[in-house]
């Protein structure tokens, strides 16, 4: 439980510029947190992303990182 | 949690077989126009996207080999290879390549050139492949299916290469098609 709460603590983020729009990441993600959007670029949503890092590892372009969430 | 298969998660096999028809008679290798169409029709009709996302069989088979065989390394693609430079200049490369293979088939079709059986791997290695062509169809015909199919094994080879070398679907940071789709969808979303 306590490894899980810090991994939750951190979320993907995707380098929009860089990003190849691949779908690699997209279907790797066992939450469906990260889509292609328009083609352009993967987008992750912040809420339903656990930070498992699955997408990190298998981004090719390696343009997504685990990042700490902000608290509001 | 994702969990369902669907028909197109299984389009790796699509591609297994059409290398294996292509091994056996060439004139299969025409049904790789699909290929080339199919991802930039998507694209223009609003499909954006969704080939490279769902349907493209080689990247399933890339993922399938570098990740459920583990034959991927999963190391970092280099930089200059994820580079802008890179991906735009591989296009240009791959679609000069392209068009001197309508070249020689315009060649063999005006009858300036003899019908050549051969594939070529990553445009240097010629392969006989006389058996995969009974004289069948007049040779233009023949001579695009040759030419066709070589460049459909060069990316493979290319692919299977940089997955071995890193990870799974790095072929994707610089195949042609994917470069051409994400550019049509800039241009019709930016």
């Amino acid at each position: 439980m306590g490894q899980l709460s810090m991994k939750q603590k951190k979320h993907a983020v995707v380098n929009r510029k860089l990003c190849v729009a691949c779908g690699s990441c997209q279907k790797v993600c066992p939450m469906e947190a990260i889509l292609v959007y328009k083609g352009l670029y993967a987008k992750t949503d912040e809420a339903r992303c656990i930070g498992c890092g699955r997408c990190v590892k298998e981004c090719p372009a390696s343009v997504i990182t685990l990042e700490a969430r902000h608290e509001n | 949690m994702k969990t369902e298969k669907h028909w197109y998660d299984y389009l790796w096999i699509a591609e297994l077989i059409y290398f294996g028809l292509g091994f056996f008679n060439i004139l299969f290798a025409w049904a790789g126009l699909c290929m080339f169409f199919i991802p930039l029709i998507l694209a223009l009709a609003g499909w954006d996207k969704a080939y490279c996302n769902r349907y493209c069989g080689r990247g399933q088979l890339f993922a399938l080999l570098g990740g459920r065989l583990k034959l991927s390394r999963y190391r970092d693609v280099p930089g200059w290879l994820r580079s802008r430079f890179f991906r735009y200049g591989f296009l240009l490369f791959f679609m000069a390549m392209f068009c001197n293979m309508l070249h020689v088939t315009w060649l063999v079709f005006s009858g300036a050139e003899n019908l050549r059986q051969v594939v070529t791997i990553l445009w240097v290695f010629k392969l006989p492949w006389q058996w995969a062509y009974s004289g069948a169809v007049t040779p233009w015909v023949a001579q695009f299916a040759f030419g066709f199919y070589s460049i459909m094994i060069t990316s493979t080879v290319l692919g299977i290469i940089s997955l071995l070398l890193w990870k799974s679907r790095s072929w994707c940071v610089y195949c042609p098609m994917g470069t051409m789709t994400q550019l049509i969808c800039k241009a019709k979303h930016e």
